[in-house]
């Protein structure tokens, strides 16, 4: 998918101007959070299933050539084949290779972040292919011509209006809108996706996790629209991040559990389904050939640098849900397939530190992505740390460097500080009384607030002087 | 004074000391009432906070090393600002390749306290003398819940004020869009954020909110004023001390 993360800034104040988006946001930002607190009272102990959950992502990528290659091996015996890309380009081509080869027209599609990431869609429709979204909230997307903007949900910033005129549009080339009720929005999807569904020849899917000890893969969502892609389609094609590996079907369990109780706060996502290879003889459906395509796009160098925790993330949505950025301006402004606290540590690694220059910046490091994350990833700490590179790369504007230097020149010369202090108090609070609308130069400040003003005297001033008088110490 | 009263190094904070001196006094009034001694070293100028979330790490460095040396020799170090107090928690991650300034780094992180998790944790008093009359919400400012854990203790200490009852404000642990210098980087972000934090305090019914750190009480309380919204901001210490009757943080003298 092309970046967008350099224009950050204008996306974010649009999206804060978009009054449908906002109406979206504000409806659906108490229901995970709510739903998540709910869930991990339901468990006595949370917080030692995080820990047991970061334990084996540490452990997995500690030792993550060992369990590829066990994993290949265990596909391979199982009737699968095993692709390795190294990066966007790769994944595509081999896709777009093996839907060939299965003469395939139409292909059905369940959600995939890593199918976002190399932009498969679009590389499959240029190949003369027809994709089918099956789940839901993609399918909704899709006509909108839109990119998800939550990874859970992709269409929760759309309103249930706005589906419907998306409907009326796209299913009966009506332009005026008939407000519907949700479920009648799904039953006409429906309708409009089960004939699609039982003529397409390819069915492609992500992994949330894949199983080491037995070459499975797993795959959750709450429509069953996966297995629905894994089980009509003659062909199956997963895509996956190689990061997305675990040792045991006991580690998968646990990682399940952090995720739903995290995602959508249920004990475990409506449809679990665990496919390990192809058809079997006595197996009444599934695919005649199976491939699993391992994406790397960075991941290996980013296992061998300082964000390597980041790959410990199980794509649960929780730190966004919490985040108050995200929050307030929604996944689109993050302009890439990751948005909220794990985007703005995915993008930069993916698109570059200059390109997504803002996305550790948009962030006020109040922590409760950290404190929700189910895998304990220190977000705020590498959003800093990338913060760090920038300034190393010279990357941060000029202006902003020579501010902190003269800041820092200043602050460590005492003497010179608090006779600076002492002048800007007073001029400050020379300018009135309370707080002022328009303080110069303090534009980013004063466009939505007042100045509160000093009180005239700084404390150090006024300390000494009352040391005097006290005549002690 | 005996030897057992503790020796107190009064962390004052830049934005305390520039703007609002009376935090600083109100906190020493805390800490003397509490049995320390108070001193305030002039050596002590800012945190390093702004260079370290900018990504400078040397001059992060070179004003953690001031800090040190400023606040060598106390038993604790206390600071009205969980933000700020955080901060010199860090210091440690600046020196990892320099071991003589890794010890006193570490040594400062230890004796460092937010000033009501100081009064509860580390001195054991759960009551103050002091007098307010009205009822009270209470921010709680991120670096200071999820970095040093104050939560319970200034709402203990709020308690033993006559006067006064706290009503919890709806997601009084969301960011108010302060954020340092995300406030002026990203305005309209912040401002959007600092509005919800408004509407929080209005749907507690309390005419005033407090909160433990001055940067987010300047952002509530300028948003509150653009609003045209009445309620009154003060710094949890100035309730504390019994010197909230002056004009609240962003108010005119009346
Ligand atoms: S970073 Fe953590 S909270 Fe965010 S999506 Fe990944 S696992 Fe979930």
């Amino acid at each position: 998918m092309q970046s967008q993360a350099h224009r950050f800034k204008p996306r974010a104040v649009e999206a804060l101007h978009n009054e449908t988006l906002q109406q979206a946001l504000a409806k659906a930002k108490g229901g995970f959070i709510d739903k998540r607190a709910a869930a991990i009272q339901e468990i006595p102990d949370f917080e030692s299933l995080r820990q047991r959950g970061e334990t084996i992502k540490e452990h997995t990528l500690a030792h993550l050539d060992v369990y590829l290659e066990q994993f290949e091996a265990q596909l391979l015996r199982q009737g699968g084949q095993v692709h390795w890309a190294e990066d966007a380009r790769d994944a595509t081509r081999v896709i777009a290779d093996i839907c060939r080869e299965a003469d395939a027209k139409r292909i059905l599609k369940a959600k995939t972040m890593a199918g976002e990431e190399v932009g498969l869609n679009e590389a499959l429709e240029e190949a003369g292919f027809e994709i089918v979204e099956t789940d839901l909230g993609e399918y909704i997307i899709q006509l909108a011509h839109e990119p998800p903007s939550h990874i859970i949900a992709p269409a929760v910033h759309k309103t249930r209006e706005e589906i419907t005129r998306l409907f009326d549009r796209v299913h009966h080339g009506l332009e005026e809108v008939r407000l519907r009720e949700v479920p009648d929005l799904v039953d006409e999807a429906r309708q409009v996706l089960r004939e699609k569904f039982l003529s397409a020849e390819v069915g492609i899917s992500g992994a949330n996790l894949l199983v080491a000890e037995t070459g499975s893969v797993t795959v959750v969502t709450n429509e069953g629209n996966a297995d629905l892609s894994m089980t009509q389609p003659r062909v199956h094609i997963v895509i996956a991040g190689i990061e997305k590996l675990v040792p045991t079907l006991e580690d998968a369990g646990t990682l399940l559990r952090l995720l739903g109780r995290s995602a959508t706060g249920q004990a475990m996502t409506a449809y679990t389904s665990l496919v390990t290879g192809d058809r079997r003889e006595e197996d009444p459906d599934g695919p005649v050939e199976y491939h699993v395509v391992l994406l790397d796009n960075g991941r290996s160098r980013m296992l061998a640098g300082k964000y390597r925790d980041m790959l410990r993330c199980i794509r649960c949505g929780a730190c966004m849900n919490h985040c108050p950025v995200y929050g307030s301006i929604g996944g689109h402004a993050y302009g890439w397939v990751y948005p909220g606290p794990m985007g703005a540590v995915l993008t930069p690694q993916f698109v570059g530190l200059d390109e997504a220059y803002d996305l550790p910046h948009a962030c006020t490091l109040n922590g409760r992505c950290k404190s929700v994350c189910p895998v304990r990833i220190p977000l705020p700490d590498m959003l800093r740390s990338l913060r760090d590179d920038q300034f190393e790369a010279r990357i941060t504007p000029a202006r902003t460097r020579w501010a902190l230097k003269l800041w820092g020149w200043v602050a460590r010369r005492p003497r010179l500080y608090h006779l600076g202090a002492r002048l800007a108090s007073r001029l400050l609070a020379n300018l009135g009384r309370g707080s002022i609308q328009h303080l110069p130069g303090a534009g980013g400040w004063t466009r939505g607030r007042d100045f509160p003003l000093p009180q005239g005297e700084t404390f150090q001033q006024a300390w000494k002087r009352q040391k005097e008088h006290r005549g002690e110490r | 004074m005996n030897q057992h009263t503790p020796r107190v190094g009064l962390f004052v904070t830049c934005l305390v000391d520039l703007m609002r001196p009376g935090i600083g006094f109100a906190s020493v009034k805390l800490l003397e009432d509490a049995g320390c001694r108070v001193e305030v070293p002039e050596a002590q100028t800012c945190c390093g906070q702004p260079a370290w979330n900018s990504g400078d790490r040397a001059d992060t460095a070179a004003l953690a090393r001031q800090t040190i040396e400023a606040f060598e020799g106390f038993d604790y170090v206390v600071g009205p600002s969980g933000s700020c107090i955080s901060q010199l928690r860090k210091y440690p991650q600046l020196f990892a390749d320099a071991p003589e300034w890794l010890a006193r780094a570490e040594k400062l992180a230890t004796r460092s306290h937010e000033l009501t998790s100081f009064l509860v944790d580390v001195l054991g008093r759960e009551d103050v003398q002091a007098r307010f009359e009205q009822p009270v919400c209470y921010h709680d400012s991120c670096s200071g819940l999820r970095e040093l854990g104050v939560k319970a203790q200034p709402r203990a200490l709020l308690a033993s004020v006559t006067g006064t009852a706290l009503r919890e404000m709806p997601e009084s642990e969301v960011c108010c869009g302060f954020g340092g210098t995300f406030c002026v980087k990203y305005p309209e972000i912040s401002t959007r954020m600092a509005g919800d934090k408004c509407a929080s305090i209005r749907a507690s019914g309390a005419p005033v909110v407090l909160g433990g750190d001055l940067g987010c009480l300047m952002n509530i309380a300028g948003r509150l004023r653009r609003l045209g919204e009445p309620v009154r901001v003060y710094h949890v210490a100035e309730v504390l001390a019994d010197m909230a009757d002056g004009p609240a943080i962003g108010e005119e003298e009346r």
